[in-house]
Order: structure tokens, then C-alpha cells, then sequence
């Protein structure tokens, strides 16, 4: 029996997203999404692809590509460690819509766009993964924001920015031809360098643009906006890996090692202490993401063979941290209508569960020791060290920064009036949920080594990075 | 077809800046069609007539899909931001975006395998005006439209270096999505507000 591996990592989670519409229960499309997806984790995982397997009389086989309109997808099977930590987490989200009330449609709309940014990584020429991040990105719209409440400046902001880098990737990978067809015209190479530069500044939303983020999650569901701020980054970081890894040029250009670092630590720094100063939970959140994405460019900016398995070292960690985090501040929500510091005070008291996760959230990012994010931030910090002082210094501020937020939260999170009794207002599956990802928080930050079982084969998926 | 498509030209300068100037939807709308039809003219110098067609006929139903929605919708008074909303003002931008437009022409079409003239200036102003037109306006409808007219500038310069089935179709396919998605978003700019900072 043959299958095909792009059929059932892209086309089966699009079928299956659109026929999810269908179904109004949200437990209902928690349990079947979350379900669906932890089995595509499984077998991206646990079946390997393009290699026949026997099952009693039965030999199955996944093939690794599909043609459509005369261009391949391809799924090799390096890469079914990254479908499987892509498709994992997307079952950690998907489970936990059961538990932040009001955001049940990032279980259909989340597997049309996982589906279309998978098949981004899939496509070759992979230059063409900026028209399904496009389609992906439209296809968000609707989940973030609902038809019957007024969209916030910042999902158009969203729109139009990540509409943007599309035309940009796109220029750039025709031109990225041309440099490869005639090395020494340095002016071609320029321009493409430009080019990408923009195409990607626009994607990852790179300072100056990202002010959409913290205006999405302060005027959008905390969950839905959260799902979206973890996948689109990882993804997308994924592909500038691959561009890395596709021209040598690029790669072992000390401007292009230059360009990540400085917009990691712009983006590490301004993330850090923007999120220091902030009155809205969301918005702390919002800055702590752009803080993270900055981590993943400042390891693409190490050599190769330690910044590729730090930078998938942070994904785990990325994943759980925000997941965490916007299942906190969805339940928080839900108690006090918004997020900001006046209103959620003394959230402690009335939301334990849900404090406390936001908090460890918080200080996971903030690279706090025993927590998730703790050790690939610490492997960062030495191997940026060796390579340059200043910027583990400058990442030292942004972290600070983070921590200050950390310490802000806490204490507006504790500040009850006095007298105050304690009610958790928490419901039993909130509270078992919010409790695991507590406890996966201190399981990656004490045993790292836990995520090796995912991690160790993932850089096989390139050709040149890190080798 | 060369004196066509310096026609294609005049009618993209027309319908970019009656598009930045205009204030009922209904032109606004019919002169994004237009501007279809001219992508349609430059594009079929590059691309064969069917190909080309897919994407006007991608347009046009973009336009009709963004029409029918404003069409169902009550007039409503919508905040134009901070940016002077004068027709003046708005005319003098676009004949800064023309003259920057004029300026990058040669050096664009160079970079872009002789793309040709008309096709490249028709193709930088689109971009060039619904970017300016981007950055003037926060109303859905004419970000919409900002948007679709820098994608369908964008596919006029594209098309001359890919002619890809696949890539026409997901361009297409782009097109009408974002026309589905404004549409999505002005049925809930009807609604009650977002929160607000």
C-alpha cells in the first residue's frame, strides 16, 4: 500500500480543516483536532518516509513527493522530526481551545494554515513557500478576528505587512538565480540580498515592523493571536534557514552573519525593554514573542553547526512557553474582560492557575534557570559570547528587560485588596491543563535532553547547515 | 501591440489615481476593474492569452465579491487617520510617486530581462500608488484595493521572468482571497468596536 507523505501532511489537514467548519461543539472540535493532529505527529515521527515498512502481510510505503501544476512538493524524510514537532504542538494548541473559552476556531482554521505552511517547506522550488505563507496568512484573518465584532487596526496592519513580504521573496528568488547563474556580479547580489532582507524583515516582522503583534494581542483573543505568533515565526524561521542553506553565497556572506545578529539583538533589546514598560498583559506577551523570535535570528547568526541545533532547541521551548502563556491570559480574560494591569489585578486570587502560569511563562522567556527556555537560551549566550562580547552583553539588556516585565507581572498578579479570600474561578479542565504545562516547563528546562528524542536528526534536513 | 500597451499605461495612470482621489465606492470599484483590464494588456506580452485571461477574470471577480459586500453595507462615516484627506494633497503625492516611478523605470526594466517599457513603468506605478495608497488610508475597502493594485503590479513585473502554471494560480487564488478577506472585514467593521488601547 502506497501513500504519499504531501498528501497526508498538507492536503489531508486541509480537507480535514475545512470539513472541522462544520462542527459548532468546541470540545467537540478540541478532542477531534487535537486528536487528529497528535496522529500526524505520531506517524511523521514513528513512519519513515520513502522507505517501505512491513506491517504483518501489509508493506507500507510513503512516498516523498507530489506533483501539481507541474511544480513538486517533496517531504523528505529528514524532516519528519519537524512535521512531528510542528504537528505535536499544534495538538497542544488545539487541546487546550477546550480550555480558553472563545477560541474553538483555531482547530479548523489552524489546519488549513498548518497544512499551507507546511506545504511552504515543501514546495521546490522552495523560493514559491512565500505564496503559501501568503495563503496562510489570509486564511488567518478570519480566526483572529470574528465577523460580528469591529477588527482592530492591527490585524490590518497584520495583512498588509505580511502581504508585503510575498512580492519581495518572491523578486528575490528570481533575481538569487541570476547570482548563482553569474557569481561575480556583485550589484545582482546586492539587489537580491536586498530584496530577501525585505521579504523576510516583512515575514518575521523585524523592528520597525512588528508593531502589528502587540496590537493583536491586545485587541484579539489571546489564544487565537498567541497560535498564530508561534507558528508563522517558526516557520518562517525555517525558511530563512533554508535560504541559508540553499546558497553558499548567503551563507558564508559576514554580512548576512551580521544583518541576523543585528536584527536579533534589535529585536531581543527592543522586545525586552518595551516589555518592561508595558500596562497590558497581552502586549508583555506580544514583546516577549518578538523577543523570542529574536533568539532564533541570533542563532541563525552562529555558526552553523551550533546555531542550527540551538535554533531547534528553542522551538520546543517557544511552543510550550507560549502556548502556556496564552491559555493563562485567555482564562484571565475571561474573568476580567481585558488585560490590562487595572483590571487584572490581583488576578492571584481569583485565577491561580492561570497567574501562575503566566508568570513561569513569563520568566521561561525571560531565560529564568529550571524553566524551558533556560537552556537553549544559555547555550546562545555562550556560544554569542565567544563570537562577540558586546552582543552577549546587548542580550543581556533585553533579557533584563524581560525579567523587569516578569517582576511587573508579578506583582500587579499579586496585588489584591486586602481581605481578598481565595476562589479559584478556574474550571477542572483549565485547571488540569494549565497544571501540565507548568510541570512540561520545568521537564524542558531540568531535562533538556528530553527534546533530543525530536531534535537530534533535524538538522539532516539541510544540506550544508549544520555539518 | 506596442502602442496598446503604452494605452494599457495611460488607462493604469488614470484608474491608480482615480482610485487614491475617488469617494464612492462604486468608482472606485468599476476603475480597480479597469485596472485589471489593463494589467490584462501589459501581461499578454509576456504571458499566453490564457494565462493572462485567468488572472483578469481573478480580478474582476475580486471586484464584483468586494462590490456585493459594499453594496449590502449602510454608509458609514470612517476614520481616515491622521493624513490630510485633500484631493489636492493626494494628487501631489501620486505626481511624487510618478516621478520616482519614471525615475527607477530604466534601471528596473534593465534588471528585469527587458521586461519592456510600458510593461515595467505600468507595472512600478501600480506598485508605487498602492503603496502611497496604503499609506494614507485605515479604511478596509481602500486598503483592499491598495492591496490588490501593488499585487497586480507586482504580477505585471513577474510575469516576465516566470510564467509558471502554478504560480499564476496561487497569484489568482491570492487575488481572491484578499478580496474575501476585505470583504470579510467590512461585514465586521459593522460591527461593535474592538478594544481599544
Amino acid at each position: 500500500m502506497t501513500f504519499n507523505a504531501p498528501a497526508i501532511w498538507i492536503a489531508l489537514p486541509i480537507l480535514v480543516g475545512i470539513l472541522l467548519l462544520l462542527i459548532r461543539n468546541a470540545r467537540a472540535l478540541s478532542m477531534i483536532g487535537g486528536s487528529i493532529a497528535l496522529a500526524l505527529a505520531l506517524v511523521a515521527q514513528f513512519v519513515p518516509i520513502a522507505t517501505a515498512l512491513r506491517v504483518g502481510n501489509l508493506s507500507l510505503k510513503i512516498d516523498s513527493s507530489l506533483t501539481v501544476l507541474g511544480r513538486v512538493m517533496t517531504i523528505e524524510s529528514a524532516e519528519g522530526s519537524l512535521l512531528a514537532m510542528i504537528y505535536g504542538g499544534a495538538a497542544l494548541w488545539f487541546f487546550g481551545s477546550w480550555a480558553a473559552v472563545g477560541a474553538a476556531r483555531i482547530v479548523p482554521m489552524g489546519f488549513m494554515i498548518l497544512g499551507l505552511l507546511v506545504a511552504s517547506i515543501a514546495v521546490q522550488p522552495f523560493l514559491y513557500a512565500a505564496l503559501f505563507i501568503e495563503m496562510a496568512i489570509l486564511i488567518s484573518v478570519p480566526m483572529l478576528t470574528s465577523v460580528y465584532r469591529s477588527p482592530s487596526k492591527g490585524i490590518l496592519r497584520f495583512l498588509i505587512y505580511q502581504t508585503l513580504a510575498m512580492p519581495f521573496i518572491l523578486l528575490a528568488g528570481w533575481l538569487l538565480a541570476g547570482v548563482e547563474a553569474s557569481p561575480g556580479d556583485l550589484d545582482l547580489a546586492a539587489q537580491s540580498a536586498s530584496m530577501l532582507g525585505l521579504g523576510l524583515a516583512f515575514l518575521l516582522a523585524i523592528f520597525p515592523l512588528y508593531n502589528w503583534i502587540p496590537m493583536l494581542l491586545e485587541d484579539s483573543h489571546p489564544f487565537t493571536a498567541g497560535f498564530l505568533i508561534w507558528i508563522l515565526p517558526t516557520i518562517t524561521i525555517i525558511f530563512a534557514a533554508g535560504f541559508l542553506d540553499g546558497y553558499s553565497w548567503i551563507r558564508s556572506s559576514p554580512q548576512t552573519i551580521l544583518a541576523f545578529r543585528s536584527a536579533g539583538l534589535l529585536m531581543i533589546v527592543t522586545g525586552g525593554l518595551w516589555a518592561a514598560f508595558q500596562r497590558h498583559f497581552g502586549r508583555i506577551m506580544a514583546f516577549g514573542s518578538i523577543a523570542e523570535t529574536g533568539f532564533s535570528l541570533l542563532a541563525l547568526s552562529l555558526d552553523s553547526r551550533a546555531g542550527i541545533p540551538i535554533l531547534f532547541l528553542l522551538i520546543p521551548a517557544r511552543t510550550l512557553t507560549l502556548a502556556l502563556w496564552a491559555l493563562g491570559l485567555a482564562v484571565i480574560r475571561d474573568n476580567t474582560e481585558t488585560l490590562r494591569f487595572g483590571a487584572a489585578r490581583g488576578a492571584l486570587r481569583f485565577a491561580p492557575f492561570a497567574g501562575t502560569a503566566i508568570l513561569l511563562a513569563t520568566l521561561s522567556t525571560s531565560a529564568f534557570p529550571l524553566l524551558a527556555g533556560f537552556p537553549a537560551r544559555l547555550a546562545l549566550w555562550e556560544n554569542l559570547s565567544r563570537t562577540s562580547l558586546p552582543a552577549a552583553i546587548w542580550m543581556t539588556i533585553g533579557i533584563m528587560g524581560l525579567l523587569t516585565s516578569a517582576v511587573r507581572s508579578l506583582a500587579v498578579l499579586g496585588m489584591a485588596e486586602e481581605f481578598t479570600s481565595w476562589e479559584a474561578r478556574e474550571d477542572f479542565t483549565q485547571r488540569i491543563m494549565l497544571t501540565l504545562g507548568m510541570i512540561g516547563l520545568f521537564i524542558l528546562g531540568l531535562f533538556p535532553q528530553t527534546a533530543q528524542f525530536f531534535l537530534s536528526e533535524l538538522p539532516l534536513m539541510f544540506e550544508h547547515l549544520g555539518r | 501591440m506596442l502602442i496598446l500597451e503604452w494605452v494599457a499605461v495611460g488607462v493604469v495612470v488614470v484608474t491608480s489615481v482615480g482610485l487614491l482621489i475617488a469617494r464612492d465606492w462604486r468608482v472606485s470599484i468599476s476603475l480597480l476593474a479597469l485596472q485589471y483590464l489593463a494589467m490584462f494588456v501589459l501581461l499578454l506580452s509576456h504571458l499566453p492569452l490564457g494565462m493572462a485571461s485567468v488572472k483578469v477574470v481573478a480580478g474582476w471577480m475580486s471586484c464584483a465579491i468586494l462590490g456585493m459586500t459594499r453594496s449590502d453595507l449602510t454608509e458609514i462615516l470612517e476614520d481616515e487617520g491622521l493624513w490630510p484627506r485633500g484631493r489636492l494633497f493626494r494628487l501631489f503625492a501620486a505626481t511624487l510617486v510618478g516621478i520616482i516611478v519614471a525615475g527607477a523605470v530604466p534601471g528596473v526594466d534593465a534588471i528585469m530581462a527587458d521586461a519592456g517599457l510600458p510593461v515595467t513603468s505600468g507595472a512600478l506605478l501600480l506598485i508605487g500608488m498602492g503603496l502611497l495608497h496604503l499609506g494614507i488610508t485605515s479604511q478596509i475597502l481602500r486598503v483592499t484595493q491598495g492591496l490588490m493594485t501593488v499585487i497586480a503590479g507586482f504580477e505585471i513585473l513577474y510575469a516576465t521572468v516566470e510564467s509558471s502554471v502554478l504560480v499564476a494560480a496561487l497569484l489568482a487564488v491570492i487575488t481572491l482571497g484578499l478580496a474575501l478577506v476585505g470583504a470579510y472585514l467590512m461585514i465586521a467593521s459593522h460591527s461593535r468596536p474592538a478594544e481599544t488601547s
